[in-house]
C-alpha cells in the first residue's frame, strides 16, 4: 500500500521524540539518578538483548512480515547454549547455538517465503513447537553454568571494555553492521524491494523466497547472538526465559516508527525504539511504580506513536 | 427527442496536481446509449464517479429530471436510480447472487434479520428477466466472469435504475457473451434507461450507440449521433491530431533471429503458440483481454513455468525458471500492470531504476552509488522523465512519469529483446506519443520488440507484424497492408468461447 | 483459465474469482469435503485416541474434552466474528483474565451477580475501544490489540497484584457444577454461543455484512453499509465473549490468576485457523471454528490421557498447525484451477 510522503512526515517523527523528550524532563525531576551515565548505560545494557533480537527481526518485517517466535527461539538457545557449554565448552557450544538460531531461521524462512504461509501463523507454531522441544530438552528443570566465576564465557554478558559493558558493545557493533547491510549492500536493496512490493522485485529479477528465508535466517542469527548474551549473563536458564520477548521487540520495532506493512524503516529507527521502551520501564521503575505499569504505558505508547505515524502520513487524525 | 433524464453543468472536478474535469457539460436522455469516449485519463470514469455519488464535484451542478440534486454518498445517488456498473466488479465472492444485487439494502425485519424468501424472490425475477441460467442463492464467486457481470447488471433491474452507467463492460467477455450483454442493453432501452457506455471499442460504439460524446484532457470535444459520424472524426476529436501523425512505426532493418518460440503450452492458460523475432523489429500482439496474451510473455520470462514447447532465445535453447535467468540472459519485460509488476512506488527512481541489474553496479555485494546516480541521470534526460531527483519516490509521479521509469528500468541492461504488455495504458496523450517514438529508437538500435496491446490503433500504427491472438491461442498474422481494423477485429472474433 | 476481477482490497492477490460452477456429484462431494476437512480431521482424532487409549472414548472423558475446549471456544466464537471482517484481535487472553479477576474479586462488595455483570460490561468496553481505535484512526487491528494484549495485562495486575484472587465463598463454584448429563454448562453455553452467532452470521443483515467487508470493503462501503460502526460491534462482541469465558473460568476454578489466558488468544488463533476460516477476512463460519476448538481440545485430550509428556503437546499442536496451513494453502489454489 502506497502512501505519499511529504514535509508532514518531520513532524511525526520530531513528535514523538519532543513526547519523549518531555518524559525524560519530568522523570529526571522527580529522579535525578535517571540521567546518570550510570543508569544510562545500565538501561541500555538491559535492552541490550531485547535489542539484538529486534535487529533480527528488523530484518523480516521490512520484508512485510512478522517473526514471533523469537521469544521462545531466545529461551531454548539460551537453554541449549548453558547446557552446552558444560558439555562441549563455552566455544563449541556458541557454535552450536548460532548454528541452531540460524537452522530455525531457515525452517521458518522456508515456509513463509517458499511456501507462502502466512507469517504470523507459521511463527506461532514454531512458538509453540520450540517451547515443546525447550521442554524435551531440558527436561523440564533449569539449567546452570558450571563453574561460572571462572569460565571465558562469562566475557559476553559480564565483561567490560573501557568501561562500557559488552553486551552494549556487541548490541551498538551489531546495529552498525546490519545498517550496513541493510543501507549499503545488493541484499538489503532487496529486503526493501520485497517489502515494497514483492511481485515487482520478482518480476525485476530478484530472488524473492530467498531473500525472504535470508531475513528469517539472519533473526535466527541474531537470537542466537542474544542467548550467548543472555546466558552468559545470567548463567543459567530457566524454560520461560525468553517468554514474551516477542512482544517487546515488536513494541520496540513498532514504537521506531518501521511500518508493519514493510518496504521502510531502518536498524536506527529499531534502535532508538527499543532505547525508548527501555527508557520508558527505566523510568516508571525509578519513579516508584510497579513493574506492570510498564505494560499500561507501553500500550498508550504504541497507540499513540502509530496514530500520530499515520495521521502525519494520510494527512488528518481520523481514519 | 427523448426527456433528458440526467445533466452534468459545468462539471468541475480537481485531484491534486490534476484538472480531472474542466466545466464538463454533460446530458443523458430516456431510452438512449450515449457513450462517452476518450484516452485514458481523459476524464470518463471521474466524470461518471461524481455523477454516481462515489465522487463530489469542485464546481458545476447535477440536475436529476430536471431538479436539481447533490449526492452525498453513492447510496443517495443509487436511491435516485442512478447505477455504475464498474469496470472492475465491485461483488463480494463469499455472498449470494441476491445479496449482491441487493446489498447495502437487504430487506430485514425489525430485528435486523434478513428476509431472505422475499429478497430471493426479487433477485430471480430480476436474474430471469436478464435470461440467467442460475438462481439467487448461487454464491458468486462460482460464477464465471460473464455471469458475475450480469448480476451486477441485476442490481441496476433491482433498483429500478433510471440511468445505468457502463464502465468498460466487454473487457472480459467473449464474443456470445457481449452480444448476450448488448441484448440486455437494447432491452433497457426499450424500457426507457438512459444508458451510458463507455468504451474505446470502437465497433462497439459504432454497433450499439445512439449518441457519442468525446472528452480530451478532462473537457468536452462534442456531441455527436452516431449514425453521423466516424470512426476517423471521432478519433480525431479524442486525440487531437490525424491518426498516422500520431504513431511512429520505426524504420529499421531486420536482422538476425532473436526469438524462437515453438509450440508453446501452459495448460489451461494458451496452446500450439508458435512465432519468431527478429532483432530490429516491432511485433505486436493483439487480443481481447483474456486472450493468454500476458500469460505468454509471462512464461517467456520466467515467471510462468510452461507445460511444453521449446523457445529458441538468440540461437540457444533455454528454459527460464525465473525472471532473473531472463534478465541475465538479455530478456527484458515490462509488465501491463506498472503498479503491481512494474514500479515499487514507495522506493526512490534511482532503485527502481538499477534494480535488476544491481551486480552490474556492485563489488562484492555492495552497489557504487555514483554509477547508479550516472545512470540514472542518463534516463533521466534521454527519456525526459519529470522528476525532482534520484530519491524522489515514484508513487508520487504521473503515470506518465511512471511509465518511462519503467522502460529505463530495463533498457539500461541493453537487452536484446524487450516485450511491452500494455506500455500506455492509463497514460496522458502526450507520454503516449513519446513512448511510441522510443519504442521505434529501440527497434531501430537494433532490439527486438514485442509490444502486446489491446487497442488497434496503436498496434497497428507502430508495428512491422501483428500477431492475434483469442482464447489462448494464435489465430491470425498480420503484416504490411494487411494490418487493418476489420482484420484484427474478425481474427480475434472467430472462435466463441464456450462458457 | 479467466483472469479474474481485481477485488479492492488486501484481498485481490488471494482470490480468484471466476470458477465455473460444477455439476457432476463426485465434484460436488469432494468439493464440500475440502471445504470442512476439519471434521474429518477430527474423526481422525477420535478414533485414533480411542485405540490408543481406553478411557478416551468414555461419556465422562467426552464430557471433560467438551467443557476444556469451551474456554477458548468461546474466545474463538468472538475472534471468528472479527476475522471475517478481516481484523484480528490479540487481547482476548487478557481481556478474559480481567474478567475472571472482576468477576471473583468484585463479589465482596457487590454481590455475585452484579460482578459478574460488571466482569461482562468491561470485556465490552474493552471491546469498543479496540474496536474505536481501529475505526477511528486506521490502525491495523494487530497492532491495537498487540497494545491491548500488553496493556489490558496491566490493567489485571493493578487490579489483581502480583497474588491471585480467591473467592471467599466456595459455593459459586458450584454454578460450574451444573450438567446437563455429561455435558456442563460451560461447555452448553459455548455451544450456544457458537450456535447464536453462527446464526448471526447467516441469517442476519449484520452477519452478512461481516462477509462484504471483509471480502470487498470497497463495495461494501459504497453500497452504504456503515464499516466502521460494523467493525466497533464486533470487537465489542468480541469482548464479551472474552469476558464471559473469563467468568466461566472463574466459576470453576474459584480463583483468578492475573496471569489467567496467557497465550490462549494464540491457541484461539490456532484453533480457528484449523478449523479452516482464513486469516485475510471475506470467509470462514463458526462451524468450522467449533470444528476447530473440538480438534485441538480432543488432541490435547487425547495426548494427556496418554500420559505423554507436556513437551509433546506443545509439538504436536505447532505441526498440528502448519500442516492446516499447508492444506489450506493447497485447497485454496486447487479450487481457483
Amino acid at each position: 500500500m502506497y502512501i505519499s510522503q511529504d514535509k508532514r512526515r518531520t513532524v511525526q517523527r520530531h513528535g514523538l521524540i519532543f513526547a519523549f523528550a518531555i518524559f525524560l524532563v519530568v522523570v529526571s525531576f522527580s529522579s535525578p539518578e535517571f540521567v546518570t551515565p550510570g543508569n544510562i548505560l545500565n538501561v541500555i545494557r538491559q535492552v541490550s538483548i531485547t535489542g539484538m533480537i529486534a535487529l533480527g527481526v528488523t530484518f523480516v518485517v521490512i520484508t512485510g512480515r512478522l517473526d514471533l517466535s523469537v521469544g521462545s527461539m531466545l529461551t531454548f538457545l539460551t537453554v541449549l547454549v548453558v547446557d552446552q557449554h558444560n558439555q562441549v565448552g563455552p566455544g563449541l557450544a556458541m557454535l552450536m547455538t548460532l548454528a541452531a538460531g540460524m537452522l530455525i531461521g531457515v525452517v521458518n524462512g522456508f515456509f513463509v517465503g517458499f511456501l507462502k504461509l502466512n507469517a504470523l501463523i507459521v511463527t506461532l507454531a514454531m512458538l509453540s513447537l520450540l517451547q515443546g522441544i525447550t521442554l524435551f530438552y531440558s527436561g523440564g528443570s533449569n539449567v546452570n553454568v558450571d563453574n561460572a566465576q571462572e569460565t571465558w564465557f562469562g566475557f559476553f554478558g559480564r565483561g567490560e571494555l573501557f568501561n562500557v559493558p559488552m553486551p552494549v558493545w556487541f548490541f551498538l557493533g551489531a546495529a552498525a553492521i546490519a545498517s550496513f547491510v541493510l543501507l549499503r549492500t545488493t541484499f538489503g536493496r532487496w529486503i526493501y524491494s520485497v517489502g515494497g512490493n514483492e511481485s515487482v522485485s520478482l518480476f525485476s529479477g530478484v530472488q524473492t523466497r530467498w531473500v525472504v528465508l535470508s531475513a528469517y535466517l539472519i533473526s535466527g542469527l541474531a537470537t542466537g547472538l542474544a542467548a550467548i548474551i543472555m546466558g552468559s549473563r545470567v548463567m543459567g536458564a530457566q524454560n520461560t526465559i525468553g517468554q514474551g520477548y516477542e512482544l517487546t521487540v515488536l513494541a520496540g520495532i513498532i514504537l521506531g516508527g518501521t511500518s508493519m506493512l514493510g518496504g521502510s524503516g531502518t536498524i536506527w529507527r529499531t534502535v532508538i525504539g527499543i532505547s525508548m521502551l527501555g527508557f520508558v520501564q527505566n523510568g516508571l521503575l525509578l519513579l516508584g511504580f510497579p513493574y506492570y505499569i510498564q505494560w499500561l504505558v507501553t500500550w498508550v505508547v504504541i497507540i499513540l506513536a502509530v496514530w500520530i505515524d499515520l495521521a502525519a502520513k494520510r494527512g488528518k487524525v481520523f481514519a | 427527442m427523448n426527456k433528458v433524464v440526467l445533466t452534468a453543468e459545468s462539471m468541475t472536478k480537481k485531484f491534486p496536481g490534476v484538472i480531472a474535469l474542466n466545466e464538463v457539460s454533460f446530458e443523458i436522455r430516456a431510452g438512449e446509449v450515449h457513450a462517452l469516449m476518450g484516452e485514458n485519463g481523459a476524464g470518463k470514469s471521474t466524470l461518471m464517479k461524481v455523477l454516481s455519488g462515489i465522487y463530489n464535484p469542485d464546481g458545476g451542478a447535477i440536475y436529476y429530471q430536471g431538479e436539481r440534486v447533490t449526492f452525498a454518498s453513492p447510496k443517495e445517488a443509487r436511491d435516485r436510480g442512478i447505477l455504475l456498473v464498474h469496470q472492475e466488479l465491485s461483488l463480494s465472492p463469499e455472498l449470494t447472487a441476491a445479496e449482491n444485487i441487493y446489498l447495502g439494502a437487504w430487506p430485514t425485519n425489525r430485528f435486523g434479520v434478513l428476509q431472505k424468501r422475499k429478497m430471493n424472490e426479487q433477485a430471480k425475477a430480476a436474474l430471469d428477466s436478464l435470461g440467467c441460467d442460475f438462481g439467487p442463492e448461487v454464491r458468486v464467486g462460482s460464477l464465471s466472469i460473464a455471469k458475475q457481470q450480469m448480476v451486477e447488471i441485476a442490481r441496476t433491474l433491482a433498483f429500478n435504475a433510471t440511468v445505468v452507467i457502463f464502465d468498460e463492460p466487454t473487457g472480459t467477455l467473449t464474443v456470445t457473451e457481449k452480444n448476450q450483454l448488448f441484448q440486455v442493453i437494447r432491452s433497457l432501452r426499450e424500457r426507457g434507461v438512459a444508458i451510458v457506455y463507455i468504451s474505446h471499442k470502437m465497433d462497439e460504439i459504432f454497433e450499439i450507440t445512439d449518441r457519442i460524446t468525446v472528452l480530451r484532457d478532462g473537457e468536452v470535444q462534442g456531441t455527436v449521433d452516431t449514425q453521423d459520424s466516424s470512426i476517423g472524426e471521432i478519433t480525431k476529436k479524442m486525440i487531437g491530431r490525424d491518426l498516422d501523425q500520431y504513431f511512429h512505426r520505426a524504420q529499421s532493418t531486420v536482422g538476425r533471429e532473436v526469438l524462437k518460440v515453438s509450440q508453446l503450452k501452459k495448460a489451461g492458460l494458451f496452446e500450439d503458440i508458435s512465432f519468431s523475432v527478429r532483432a530490429g523489429e516491432v511485433v505486436g500482439i493483439y487480443g481481447l483481454i483474456g486472450a493468454g496474451r500476458s500469460e505468454v510473455a509471462e512464461t517467456l520470462f520466467g515467471a510462468r513455468q510452461r507445460s511444453a514447447g521449446v523457445v529458441v532465445f538468440e540461437g540457444e535453447e533455454v528454459a527460464f525458471s525465473s525472471p532473473r535467468e531472463a534478465i541475465e540472459k538479455g530478456m527484458a519485460l515490462v509488465p501491463e500492470d506498472r503498479k503491481a509488476q512494474g514500479l515499487i512506488l514507495g522506493l526512490g527512481g534511482r532503485h527502481n531504476t538499477t534494480l535488476p541489474h544491481l551486480d552490474r553496479f556492485s563489488k562484492l555485494g555492495i552497489p557504487n552509488v555514483k554509477q547508479e546516480l550516472a545512470v540514472f541521470n542518463e534516463y533521466k534526460e534521454k527519456l525526459e522523465i519529470k522528476t525532482t531527483g534520484p530519491e524522489q519516490l515514484v508513487g508520487d509521479l504521473s503515470g506518465g512519469n511512471q511509465q518511462k521509469f519503467v522502460l529505463a528500468k530495463w533498457l539500461c541492461a541493453d537487452p536484446k529483446l524487450i516485450i511491452l504488455d500494455e506500455p500506455t495504458r492509463g497514460i496522458d496523450v502526450g507520454s503516449k506519443s513519446a513512448i511510441h517514438q522510443y519504442i521505434a529508437e529501440l527497434a531501430e538500435r537494433g532490439l527486438a520488440v514485442i509490444v502486446i496491446s489491446s487497442e488497434m490503433p496503436e498496434v497497428i500504427g507502430v508495428s512491422h507484424r501483428i500477431l492475434t491472438m483469442a482464447s489462448g491461442r494464435l489465430v491470425g498474422e498480420f503484416s504490411g497492408a494487411e494490418m487493418t481494423e476489420q482484420n484484427l477485429i474478425t481474427a480475434v472474433s472467430v472462435l466463441p468461447k464456450a462458457s | 483459465m479467466n483472469k479474474g476481477i481485481s477485488v479492492a482490497g488486501n484481498n485481490a492477490s488471494q482470490k480468484q474469482l471466476g470458477v465455473l460452477a460444477s455439476d457432476s456429484n463426485l465434484h460436488r462431494t469432494l468439493h464440500f469435503l475440502a471445504e470442512n476437512y476439519i471434521w474429518i480431521f477430527l474423526l481422525l482424532c477420535i478414533t485414533t485416541f480411542s485405540f490408543a487409549s481406553p478411557y478416551f472414548l468414555t461419556i465422562n472423558n467426552l464430557g471433560n474434552v467438551l467443557t476444556q475446549g469451551s474456554f477458548i471456544g468461546l474466545l474463538a466464537v468472538g475472534m471468528t466474528l472479527v476475522m471475517i471482517n478481516g481484523e484480528i484481535d490479540l487481547s482476548v487472553g487478557a481481556i478474559l483474565a480481567l474478567a475472571c479477576a472482576l468477576a471473583i474479586g468484585l463479589q465482596e462488595s457487590i454481590g455475585v451477580w452484579p460482578a459478574i455483570l460488571v466482569a461482562l460490561l468491561s470485556g465490552a468496553l474493552l471491546g469498543f475501544v479496540n474496536g474505536a481505535l481501529v475505526a477511528l484512526s486506521g490502525m491495523h487491528s494487530f497492532i491495537v490489540t498487540l497494545g491491548g494484549l500488553i496493556g489490558i495485562r496491566g490493567i489485571v495486575f493493578i487490579y489483581t497484584g502480583e497474588q491471585a484472587l480467591m473467592v471467599e465463598d466456595f459455593s459459586y463454584t458450584e454454578y460450574a457444577e451444573i450438567y446437563l448429563g455429561p455435558v456442563s454448562i460451560t461447555a452448553l453455553i459455548f455451544f450456544g454461543f457458537a450456535a447464536l452467532f453462527q446464526w448471526l452470521l447467516s441469517s442476519t443483515k449484520h452477519g452478512r455484512e461481516a462477509y462484504a467487508i471483509g471480502d470487498n470493503i470497497k463495495s461494501a462501503h459504497e453500497a452504504g453499509i456503515q464499516v466502521k460502526r460494523h467493525k466497533i460491534i464486533n470487537f465489542v462482541l468480541c469482548g464479551v465473549l472474552a469476558a464471559m469465558a473469563g467468568v466461566l473460568l472463574s466459576m470453576r476454578m474459584g480463583t483468578a490468576e492475573p496471569n489467567a489466558g496467557k497465550i490462549w488468544e494464540l491457541w484461539t488463533i490456532i484453533a480457528i485457523v484449523l478449523g479452516g476460516t482464513r486469516l485475510t477476512g471475506g470467509f470462514g463460519s463458526m462451524w468450522k471454528t467449533v470444528g476447530g476448538v473440538l480438534t485441538l481440545a480432543v488432541l490435547l485430550n487425547g495426548l494427556r490421557l496418554l500420559n505423554t509428556p507436556n513437551y509433546i503437546e506443545l509439538v504436536v499442536m505447532g505441526s498440528v498447525l502448519i500442516l492446516a496451513l499447508v492444506l489450506d494453502k493447497l485447497l485454496a489454489s486447487g479450487n481457483s484451477n
